[in-house]
């Protein structure tokens, strides 16, 4: 089958179409017209993609389609033109955001239906698909750049969408900063690109790289790589830039479903593997990135455990994931990563949006203590988020259980860095089982035992919620019970007061769908070991087979298939033990756990406060922003290049009357003007001055 | 008849005969008479520059000017009246047209009283600048170089915000006119040794090695010209006078107060008749830059004025671009020229925004806004647009320019490039950090005090004709950059250091390969 590659762009460029629409024309327009633009121009793109698929797998041998258009910059001697290029990789990114994508924006239609400010929401969500097909797209650096920042942008729109919130609006702020930090070392690593390659087009770099002789590793190769491991920990929430990720839930429960689990996110994953030819010359930089993605996965799920937020618990949960797939590139198993990253995409969608139905059900409420009992209340919801969970923790089966095995499997037999594999196998089943016990946890609080809502309260509604609910106390830090419900996230969710009450079908079927591919989207990467074909892995060698020492070299390890179900055993027994654990102490036991914590309660006071990092970065800022006023904008600006100005239009008396008094020679005036420094240091660092919260 | 031969000298009476009309027509109470009259000549004037970009021929030997007009002025000292344009100077005058109707439209509202006054100095400071950016006498130079500073004086003077005003002319006058006098010297030193103001002459003979064999000499010149152009510019740490001059600016003066000019001046005159000496100083100049880039972002981030914070942000701008010029590689010479068009868009649609909603508040306090997003629609849109090009989001134009500079500046020889570099490139953290920092103060959380206060309005007509042009020029200049980079390409390869400085290493076999590979550029395909 023909696939003429002009096509190539229309799928990005219809969604920008739509977001043109709905942004200019959306506020008059009602609302079935907006949702109609939104969904028509995102089920174009799917269809495009679904033909492009069908053309793909068609094909008789492997095929590359790229397109390029007219130069975007041009001076002499570097040029950068809109270049497209589809490969099995790019195939598999764009189904997972073209059909994942779709189903969000339909069950949006729903979930937002009584929000303020429709138009708005549908035409951001428009521009995220565009950017997020440009970044997957792209062949080259500069244009995946394109789709990386304006991702960021979509997210900071979407993030802060509820923008009368301070908490909202500046944790939009913050998501944008934050990125920007990844993008200083991206943006660097693409400077260095152009210095040594003249090019940054990924043809032209990795066919570059391709001819060095294969003994040459490290050097500036691995300067480079870093700096883009900088920029993926930025997009992909990874540590030490993970911060931003559990602040954005302040967003609509879709756009955390869509952007913040499925695709945005995953942007830094599919950015490593892309750049694999480049990651495969630097052992030290995978084992960097293995690193990472290991760390950042014990530590979230750590958090993950003590999350009152469901929100919360699965935005750590995301991180967590992220880094399973991190741990998966790391270790030179691109196919298991981005294997992981597309069965995450399925089951972390369906856990949001379920999540948003069961908010949604509950009229807004989002703390799992004052959830319990809604199995029988809303059954769809409840059968679909079963699925997911089941998925996520790595049950048999289901899809969460053959990828996130895959990855376990390759770290532990991964040659790359001898040595570290064992050890990082283990810090991935110690995850697996924590990630098991946390959302299984989530899993029983919600929805067995007994109701811990005011179901009066609920059907009264909240008719007196009002702009200000952002003001309520947020339940992430108290430490007592909250009996009466205060609505406090998606603000249009508690506008529509009828008692608890599943979720209509425009929300229920996405729902349907996705548990489905949840719990069937693993069976294409089975592995040999368990009587499979592993048709992913072949699928993508294509890609991960090209240049320099392919994936199948690096994983030269014999392969064991008794090695492999044995640790799946492993596996299971792990994730069945967090199931155990969740089970004892919050079905059998309801008591147990808060006597636990007592029991450790510094342990318990670190993990709730997130290990203080939020509070550690703040130091970081505010130390920032005093030197930015006392000493750039005091005494540089004010004294020094001012001064000279007050010099030259006669002013110096002024001036010498301030240092006059400053050096008067005096111990004790000395002393004041001391201790007066220290207090404003003080002062700063106790009352603000934080860009974060104003 | 040839308009060719004669554009450049309409291009500079349009505005001459319009302020001198403007002045004769005497003015009545509330009349918009003088409103209209300056919106006409500033149109025409934009559509004489518009002559320039469609008739600019590409297959010109690279450095020749075009549409040039040379006759004798004054026999002794020789004075020519010598006009052109190149890749370099021609964008920026058809930039400075642009924002001529723009300005205008911009006080429409603002300047109620002593319209005359106002328009007449506005329609000079345009003869002054078009005339800065098309002499290739050096004489006839200085004397829009001293012209611009007149009318800018008066207008902060005159139109000053508050009453610190004229304290501010007055340190702005002394700031640009002390330097200025110290040109002059630095003019009549060349003039002496070489019996020439010709710009094309003196630097034929600065590439020659012929201007003078005193080096020592040649070099105090050469610092007279480029601290005159540095305090002008501003160049950190040279910008004392910037942030009160911004405060008390009109708007349609703040548009045009920094960046350009001096900038433009670096690049023709400094880096024309002193190439040696420029790149000689070329990496404490880098070092500014970077620092500046880092100093100006930090400041704006903890400014809750919103004039400061934009004329901090200003600073970081044109320390970019002065990053970039000063790396003399074909990407940051092309980046930095690039940027100085993208700058002074950016920055005139950021005073407009700002000037706007001081027009309905009254006041420039950070603190006393919040919650105008649901109010006005439409500003906030063009806020954020604004915003993100400044703060250099690709498909925006900002992202070319800084991007395109910051690249130069890895491949620079300069010392310690590496380093500055990095220092320089963590001025897209800070710059998304003010200006985020700032839109949520003015537009998100819950309604500010002075919003509650008075009731403003969203976008008049006029509002948004002026700032959807803006925008569609952010889009353009990002998305097809190779429209404006042509031009300025030519510029860029032939000052630039050849053959362009990659790190040498292991890759030396692989460069040359990939140089000859890489696809033509347009303006090296017309050449052939």
């Amino acid at each position: 089958m023909n696939f003429d590659p002009n096509w190539l762009w229309y799928i990005p460029l219809l969604p920008f179409a739509g977001f043109v629409l709905n942004g200019t024309l959306g506020r008059k327009l009602p609302r079935a017209a907006v949702a109609a633009i939104a969904l028509l121009f995102t089920a174009a793109p799917a269809f495009i993609v679904a033909k492009l698929w069908m053309a793909m797998l068609g094909a008789n041998a492997p095929l590359t389609l790229s397109v390029t258009g007219g130069p975007w910059i041009a001076v002499t001697g570097f040029q950068v033109n809109f270049a497209f290029a589809v490969d099995h990789l790019t195939l598999i990114m764009l189904g997972v955001i073209t059909g994942v994508g779709f189903l969000i924006h339909v069950y949006a239609t729903g979930y937002m239906a009584e929000e303020e400010g429709y138009w708005r929401f549908f035409a951001y969500l428009n521009l995220f698909m565009f950017f997020m097909l440009v970044l997957v797209l792209s062949s080259s650096f500069l244009l995946l750049f394109v789709g990386w920042e304006g991702v960021g942008l979509a997210s900071y729109l979407l993030i802060g969408f509820y923008f009368k919130r301070d908490s909202a609006a500046n944790a939009g702020k913050k998501a944008f900063i934050v990125n920007r930090i990844g993008d200083f070392g991206f943006l660097l690593a693409m400077f260095l690109l152009i210095q040594h390659f003249g090019s940054l087009s990924f043809d032209s770099v990795f066919s570059q790289i391709g001819a060095i002789p294969h003994g040459m590793t490290g050097g500036f190769l691995t300067t480079i790589a870093l700096l883009l491991v900088v920029g993926a920990t930025g997009k992909s929430a990874q540590i030490p830039l993970y911060v931003w990720l559990p602040d954005a839930m302040e967003g609509p429960t879709p756009v955390s479903a869509l952007i913040h689990a499925a695709t945005m996110v995953t942007a830094g994953v599919y950015m490593v593997a892309r750049c694999h030819t480049l990651f495969d010359r630097s052992p030290f930089a995978l084992g960097v990135v293995a690193i990472i993605g290991a760390a950042t996965a014990i530590f979230a799920a750590t958090i993950g455990m003590v999350q009152h937020d469901i929100k919360r618990v699965l935005a750590y949960s995301t991180v967590s994931q992220l880094g399973y797939m991190f741990l998966g590139c790391g270790v030179a198993a691109y196919s298991a990563g981005i294997f992981h990253l597309m069965t995450h995409a399925f089951f972390k969608a369906l856990l949001f949006l379920a999540a948003g139905s069961v908010i949604h059900a509950l009229s807004g409420e989002q703390d799992m203590r004052v959830m319990g009992g809604l199995r029988k209340r809303i059954p769809i919801t409840f059968w679909t988020m079963s699925v997911g969970v089941f998925a996520i923790a790595g049950i048999p089966g289901l899809s969460g259980f053959f990828s996130k095995d895959e990855i376990l499997y390759r770290t532990f037999t991964s040659t790359v860095n001898p040595g570290l594999g064992k050890l990082l196998w283990a810090v991935g089943l110690i995850t697996a089982g924590l990630t098991s016990f946390y959302m299984f946890r989530l899993w029983f609080k919600t929805f067995f035992g007994e109701p811990r809502f005011d179901e009066h309260a609920l059907s009264r509604g909240h008719g007196a919620h009002d702009d200000d609910h952002g003001a309520a106390v947020h339940a992430r830090s108290d430490t007592k019970l909250t009996a009466v419900l205060e609505p406090e996230h998606d603000s249009g969710q508690a506008a529509h007061p009828h008692g608890v009450h599943e979720s209509p079908w425009v929300m229920w079927v996405p729902l349907a769908l996705l548990a489905i591919l949840a719990a069937i989207g693993g069976y294409v990467g089975v592995p040999h070991g368990l009587w499979g074909h592993n048709e992913i892995e072949h699928f993508l060698d294509p890609v991960f087979a090209t240049a320099g020492q392919p994936e199948a070299v690096l994983n030269a390890a014999p392969v064991s298939y008794g090695l492999e179900r044995g640790l799946a055993a492993v596996s299971v027994l792990v994730a069945l033990l967090g199931l155990f654990a969740a089970w004892f102490l919050y079905v059998k036991k309801p008591g147990e756990a808060t006597k636990i914590a007592r029991s450790v309660q510094p342990l318990y006071n670190l993990l709730d406060h997130k290990y203080w990092v939020d509070e550690i970065y703040g130091v970081v800022v505010t130390f920032v922003l005093i030197v930015a006023r006392f000493l750039f904008g005091g005494l540089i600006d004010t004294v020094i290049v001012q001064g000279t100005g007050l010099g030259l239009s006669g002013g110096t008396r002024g001036m010498g009357e301030i240092v006059r008094r400053m050096q008067s020679g005096n111990i004790r005036s000395y002393a004041g003007w001391l201790a007066l420094g220290a207090a404003a240091v003080i002062a700063v660092v106790l009352f603000g001055l934080h860009p974060f919260h104003r | 008849m040839n308009l060719n031969a004669s554009i450049l000298t309409l291009i500079l009476l349009a505005p001459l005969v319009g302020a001198v009309v403007l002045a004769l027509i005497p003015e009545r109470e509330g009349s918009k008479t003088h409103h209209i009259g300056a919106l006409i000549v500033a149109l025409v004037t934009f559509g004489l520059t518009l002559h320039l970009p469609y008739h600019y021929s590409y297959s010109a030997a690279p450095g020749s000017f075009q549409f040039e007009q040379n006759l004798p002025w004054i026999a002794s000292p020789a004075i020519r009246y010598h006009l052109g344009v190149d890749g370099l100077s021609m964008w920026l005058t058809v930039l400075t047209g642009f924002l001529a109707p723009i300005g205008v439209l911009a006080s429409w509202k603002t300047v109620a009283s002593r319209s005359k006054l106002f328009f007449t100095l506005f329609l000079m400071q345009q003869v002054a600048m078009l005339g800065i950016f098309l002499s290739l006498d050096l004489f006839l130079y200085y004397g829009f170089w001293e012209l611009s500073l007149v009318p800018l004086t008066l207008l902060i003077a005159t139109f000053g915000r508050t009453e610190n005003r004229r304290r501010a002319a007055i340190k702005f006058f002394l700031y640009a006119f002390i330097p200025s006098a110290i040109l002059l010297v630095g003019m009549l030193w060349l003039y002496v040794r070489t019996g020439t103001f010709d710009f094309v002459t003196l630097q034929a003979m600065a590439t020659a090695h012929s201007i003078s064999p005193n080096g020592h000499a040649l070099w105090l010149c050469s610092l007279a010209f480029l601290v005159a152009f540095a305090v002008k510019a501003p160049i950190f740490p040279l910008h004392g006078w910037l942030s009160d001059a911004v405060q008390e600016a009109p708007t349609a003066a703040v548009m045009v107060l920094a960046g350009k000019l001096g900038l433009y001046s670096i690049l023709r005159f400094s880096f024309g008749i002193f190439p040696d000496q420029s790149r000689h100083i070329a990496p404490l100049l880098i070092a500014l830059g970077a620092i500046g880039i880092v100093y100006g972002s930090l400041i704006a981030l903890v400014q809750t004025d919103l004039k400061k914070l934009a004329a901090f942000s200003l600073l970081g701008h044109v320390s970019f671009i002065v990053l970039g010029i000063f790396t003399f590689t074909v990407i940051g010479l092309d980046g930095g020229t690039f940027q100085i068009l993208n700058e002074s868009l950016i920055g005139a649609a950021f005073f407009i925004l700002l000037g706007l909603l001081y027009e309905r508040y009254g006041t420039y306090e950070a603190r006393d806004y919040g919650g105008l997003a649901a109010r006005h629609p439409w500003m906030v849109t063009m806020f954020v647009i604004t915003a993100l090009a400044a703060v250099g989001l690709p498909m925006l134009s900002g992202f070319v320019g800084e991007f395109l500079i910051l690249s130069g500046a890895m491949q620079s020889v300069a010392a310690h490039h590496v380093l500055w570099t990095v220092v320089g490139t963590t001025g897209v953290i800070f710059s998304a950090a003010y200006m985020l920092t700032m839109i949520q103060r003015i537009f998100y959380g819950k309604i500010g005090v002075r919003p509650a206060e008075v009731n403003g309005w969203d976008l008049s007509a006029r509002e948004q004709i002026m700032l959807w042009a803006f925008s569609a020029l952010f889009l353009a200049m990002g998305v097809h950059s190779p429209t404006w980079m042509r031009a300025i390409d030519t510029y860029g390869t032939l000052t630039a250091d050849k053959p362009a400085h990659f790190e040498p290493g292991s890759f030396k076999h692989l460069e040359s390969e990939t140089y000859s590979s890489l696809p033509m550029h347009p303006a090296e395909e017309a050449h052939r």
